[in-house]
């Protein structure tokens, strides 16, 4: 498999670390003891399009949001994750 | 020296260089550009050895990679090589082969009378013999199976080869140098891209040097010397001969093996054997060809049964006979070129079997011009042996039955095109009833299909296919060059009636490698195996190193006939790579032995080597373990000396592995409040801090001191374990958790050396190595600070007041380069104090004695409270894993949590890993209350402690419980203690 960095370009898999689903957002400080159990634990087993995080540690060390279909293996976009699991990107 | 059946002209071996070799201890002579298969041929080899289940006499099938049969032993000592295929291992001066499952010899095999006992291995034999009892299968059945169905021997010593990987990059990638192949090489390396074609054989041009043909009006070896010669002068056109393309992976990455020096005795110094590719291409043209596959009848496994094409190589390619009277058994047009290539050679065609209704007039012709008849029905036996075929029985269209003297039977089943590259994406080939055989329905993206791996059989077809390929994948990967015109030849006929079997008495095999017959088909569709994926793990179809390139197709057409589906209904099992078998060496390449992986020295490694060091393993890290003075009788002796020498004066260790990260930025304080269970926005600049991380689900993740250096920057410090983890957590938090946070982290590990210098005289010595203007006193450096001092000559460092052994103590750090010089310099400055370098093991022990936690307690499953660390989990604010580190079962009062232990009988060793039982009860899993973590001999308390995590251990201090170690048989007492075995309350170092 080969993901194309946006910083670093097209690279071969092994230098990526695959971290899993990109979807769950960290809830805030007051959030109940659930919201918490169903961010930490709870994932959809999507066959098909899913966007996962990546992280480019041989390379420009960019936690990556790619977004690949886990039945093809097809990559269709790979953006940074910045701010993808946070519940308030707000300073 | 006599090569009885070499033809006298012809060929492509080279008659001038003759090469000796020896199969089965006897000697042969043969041609460079032979295999041994050839080579055998043409010294009238028939037998080169028996069958894996029934020993039954085996000669050589086919004249590629897909044999089933002509498997042997290569070489000899190191290097030899069981399972290698004689039809592809190309001849050199000196080759050793010896035959497979033979014993004593192969033409004398004892085991052949497991022939006999033919019922015991039809399919599924294993599953019903062998079931019961289970122990008696590895003790008994599984060893005496694999003697009496052989397999080849391995060599059992190191291999001495070098394996080499490489990448390689490409616009085009080629399967195959057929027609097919060479075409899609022109149009693309015409059209300008960078063209990689790999070709499994030593030469270049597939079916064209046997089947010959006219290609725009040239002798077809003619145009193939052209087109080689056009390519030759294309810088971007790269053809790799004895590379085998085996696979395909996600995003047009594809896996090659190169046989860099299979065809030599021995590579050549300072070579490698072979050499593993992957290749990315922009797109794939696979021009595999196809493989010609057998009719099953009675006797086809006899030595001198032959597919037809083969024996066109073998007397076209190699000018080697494989009989002197032939007969041909062709259930389709193409196997009667088999004919007119025998009848050009001078040999005798003994008769023509052909299973369809009509024979062409111009065949009819050419056969009273041979003087053969022509009939029309079957093969239905063959009389032969280990000798080969002497006589074949037929039978005719209409019930009646003849007889045929031969020494060789050619058979055409018609062709099965090479779909395996095509399919690996779990893509499943579709039927076409027109030539009887799966094609490619589809690829994995960025390839096709071309030529004869198609179904495209005629010559005219392939060059047309691949060349509008060829084009078509080097516009696609962006080059839009003039193709210029395209070979052109004439297309034969392919007219084919299905047969795949003949019913009749006799062993009538489907998979020669694995001795499955058309009975065990059969079998195994009575007994319910109907799917193919089930007759496949019942019968082992296909399952033998040759993957059933000869035998799945005709297996399943057997099936799909016995269980009255069509072939398309039945289906195909699913592909999957290697196409050939590939060495694990290869995959290995270079990382092996010492370079199975990097390794990472410590700054001070080399002056450590120099002062007798001995070393241990921690991840890629060597470290220096201990350092054994002369007279010191073990381990024990020298780490005790160590632990007594930094604890009575002063010492120094290297502790460069622990990870180190600068954190800078204005919210660099709030950024580890998130990530630490305790705060650090509130250290004072200047101050060092103990540190606690959580995963998110409230275990410990790691731990580590954290220096405030200025205002908006931290220095912080993980395990040598977590190091690059750390940073990727870190890293997770930054990017993707808290973006708003103005921070940055940069990975400092590898830029800094560090030493930890303990003992009470820790000052003395520093102040021989610090600049005098620094103050290092309690008041001027007082415990858990942290500055960058000057030191004497000039040099800047950095001091931290941090103590893991509990002495009074220092981190000195430096840049990596000074770091030898550092070591040298504590060593000179430290003489007259008497310092003592220490290893890990002292490290350990001094932290045990301590009772400082350590990787076995940080073992994943422990809480902060666990570790005695609750009370650092700051109630003020969030981090990562504050909320899950709140869950019933994580604070539940009966957890195991960290304890000393002390032996009641204090001779005693303690070990790790014993379980922890209540004094009195017998051991099991309803009372294991915890284990043994850590130990060691302590020289402080002279006696064994050790760490426990203990359920309840800290309410229990003084109780005597029971350590229970079944692995090493050993029971006794021990007393749960404070965990603070040295120094309780830490005046040491303070002072
Ligand atoms: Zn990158």
């Amino acid at each position: 498999m080969r993901i194309v960095c946006p910083f670093c370009g097209e690279r071969e898999l092994g230098e990526f670390t695959y971290l899993g689903d990109a979807k769950p957002q960290r809830p805030t400080a007051d959030a109940s003891e659930d919201a918490v159990y169903d961010y930490v634990y709870l994932r959809d087993n999507v066959a098909g399009v899913m966007s996962e995080n990546w992280y480019h540690g041989g390379g420009c060390r960019t936690w990556l949001k790619v977004t690949r279909n886990t039945l093809t293996h097809e990559i269709s976009a790979v953006e940074p994750a910045a701010g993808t699991g946070a519940r308030q990107v707000a300073k | 020296m006599s090569q009885s059946h070499r033809l006298t002209s012809g060929g492509t071996i080279d008659r001038s260089a003759s090469l000796n070799f020896r199969f089965d201890g006897k000697s042969f002579s043969g041609f460079k550009g032979d295999t041994l298969a050839s080579a055998l041929v043409a010294n009238g080899v028939k037998l080169v050895g028996r069958s894996f289940k029934y020993h039954r006499p085996r000669g050589i099938l086919t004249a590629g990679s897909e044999e089933p049969n002509a498997l042997v032993e290569l070489r000899s000592g190191a290097r030899r090589e069981p399972n290698t295929k004689a039809t592809t291992a190309e001849l050199y001066d000196g080759l050793e082969a010896a035959s497979q499952n033979r014993w004593p010899s192969l033409n004398f095999d004892v085991m052949s009378i497991n022939q006999l006992f033919a019922p015991i291995f039809v399919a599924g034999f294993y599953y019903k013999t062998f079931m019961w009892p289970a122990k008696f299968w590895e003790a008994i059945y599984e060893p005496a199976i694999r003697r009496a169905a052989g397999l080849g021997r391995a060599a059992n010593i190191a291999d001495p080869d070098h394996y080499d990987k490489a990448w390689a990059h490409c616009d085009v990638l080629i399967a195959g140098s057929g027609p097919a192949g060479l075409a899609a090489a022109l149009a693309a390396g015409r059209s300008g891209a960078r063209v990689i074609l790999c070709e499994e054989d030593f030469a270049p041009g597939g079916r064209l040097l046997a089947d010959g043909g006219t290609i725009d009006g040239l002798p077809a070896t003619e145009w193939l010397s052209r087109t080689l010669t056009e390519l030759a002068a294309m810088p971007d056109v790269r053809i790799m001969t004895r590379t085998t393309l085996f696979g395909v992976y996600d995003g047009g990455t594809y896996g090659a093996i190169e046989r860099v020096n299979d065809h030599v005795p021995s590579p050549p110094e300072h070579e490698v054997r072979q050499r593993l590719w992957r290749i990315v291409a922009k797109r794939c043209v696979v021009a595999a060809g196809a493989l010609e596959r057998p009719i099953v009848f009675a006797g086809n496994d006899t030595p001198g049964v032959m597919m037809a094409s083969a024996m066109r190589t073998y007397v076209t390619r190699y000018a080697a006979a494989p009989a002197r009277r032939i007969a041909l058994f062709t259930n389709n047009e193409d196997g009667w070129r088999t004919v007119e290539t025998v009848l050009g050679a001078g040999l005798q065609v003994a008769a023509v079997i052909d299973a369809r209704a009509e024979v062409s007039p111009a065949h009819r012709s050419l056969a009273s011009k041979g003087g053969f008849p022509v009939l029309h029905g079957a093969v239905s036996g063959v009389d032969g042996g280990k000798t080969g075929v002497r006589k074949i029985s037929v039978s005719l269209t209409g019930g009646a039955r003849a007889e045929v003297e031969a020494d060789g039977l050619a058979i055409s089943g018609g062709w099965n095109p090479t779909v395996g590259l095509t399919s690996y994406h779990r893509g499943r080939p579709k039927w076409r009833d027109d030539i009887a055989a799966f094609v490619p329905d589809g690829a994995p993206p960025g390839m096709m299909a071309a030529g004869a791996a198609n179904g495209a059989f005629g010559l005219g077809a392939c060059l047309r296919e691949g060349f509008e390929a060829g084009a078509a994948a080097a516009r696609d990967a962006g080059r839009s060059g003039s193709v210029g015109s395209m070979p052109v030849a004439d297309d034969e006929a392919f007219a084919l009636t299905s047969l795949w079997y003949v019913a009749d008495k006799g062993k009538a095999f489907v998979d020669q490698q694995h001795d499955v017959t058309a009975s065990d088909v059969e079998l195994a569709q009575r007994e319910g195996f109907q799917s193919v994926e089930h007759l496949k793990r019942y019968t082992t179809l296909g399952m033998a190193t040759d993957q059933g390139k000869t035998s799945n197709v005709t297996g399943l057409a057997m099936m799909a006939a016995v269980s009255g589906r069509s072939i398309p209904e039945t289906g195909t099992t699913i592909y999957r790579p290697p196409y050939v078998p590939v060495a694990i060496g290869a995959f290995a390449g270079h990382h092996r032995d010492e370079a199975f992986h990097a390794t990472r020295l410590t700054p001070s490694h080399h002056w450590a080597a120099e002062q007798g060091a001995v070393f241990v393993d921690t991840g890629l890290w060597k470290r220096a373990q201990w350092y054994p003075r002369a007279g010191e009788k073990d381990w024990l002796e020298s780490v005790t000396r160590e632990v007594r020498a930094v604890r009575g004066g002063v010492g120094f260790c290297d502790v460069s592995t622990l990870g180190k990260i600068d954190v800078h930025g204005p919210d660099a304080g709030a950024f580890l409040d998130r990530v630490y269970i305790n705060t650090f926005s509130n250290l004072a600049v200047g101050k060092a801090r103990y540190g606690l991380m959580l995963r998110e689900d409230g275990i410990v993740y790691d731990d580590g001191t954290t220096s405030r250096l200025a205002e908006d920057h931290y220095f912080l410090t993980t395990t040598t374990a977590k190091a690059g983890l750390v940073m990727q957590h870190l890293e997770f938090c930054r990017q993707v958790l808290f973006p708003e946070l103005d921070v940055q982290l940069t990975s400092v590990s590898d830029q800094w050396a560090q030493f930890s210098i303990a003992g009470p005289k820790t000052r003395d010595l520093l102040k021989e190595i610090v600049d005098p203007s620094e103050d290092l006193s309690n008041e001027g450096f007082p415990f858990m600070g942290a500055r960058a001092v000057k030191l004497r000559g000039g040099f800047t460092a950095r001091l931290f007041r941090i103590s893991f052994s509990g002495e009074m103590a220092f981190e000195i750090s430096v840049p990596a380069r000074h770091g030898e010089a550092m070591a040298r310099n504590l060593m000179i400055a430290g003489k007259p104090l008497g310092v003592t370098p220490y290893g890990t093991e002292a490290l350990g022990v001094m932290r045990i004695e301590k009772g400082h936690i350590a990787g076995p307690e940080l073992s994943g499953t422990t809480t902060a409270a666990d570790l005695g660390l609750g009370k650092m989990m700051s109630t003020k604010k969030d981090f990562i894993g504050r909320v899950m580190a709140g869950r019933e079962a994580l604070v539940a009062p009966d957890r195991q949590v960290v304890v000393g232990i002390k032996p009641t009988d204090t001779s005693r060793r303690l070990r790790s890993g014993a379980h922890i039982i209540p004094k009195g009860e017998i051991p099991g899993p309803d009372n294991d209350q915890g284990y043994v973590t850590s130990v060691c001999f302590s020289p402080m308390l002279e006696q064994w402690i050790g760490l426990a995590l203990v359920e309840r251990g800290r309410e229990r201090i003084g109780e005597i419980v029971h350590a229970h170690d079944p692995i090493r048989g050993e029971d006794y007492d021990v007393e749960l203690c404070n965990p603070v075995f040295y120094d309780p309350d830490g005046g040491r170092q303070r002072g």
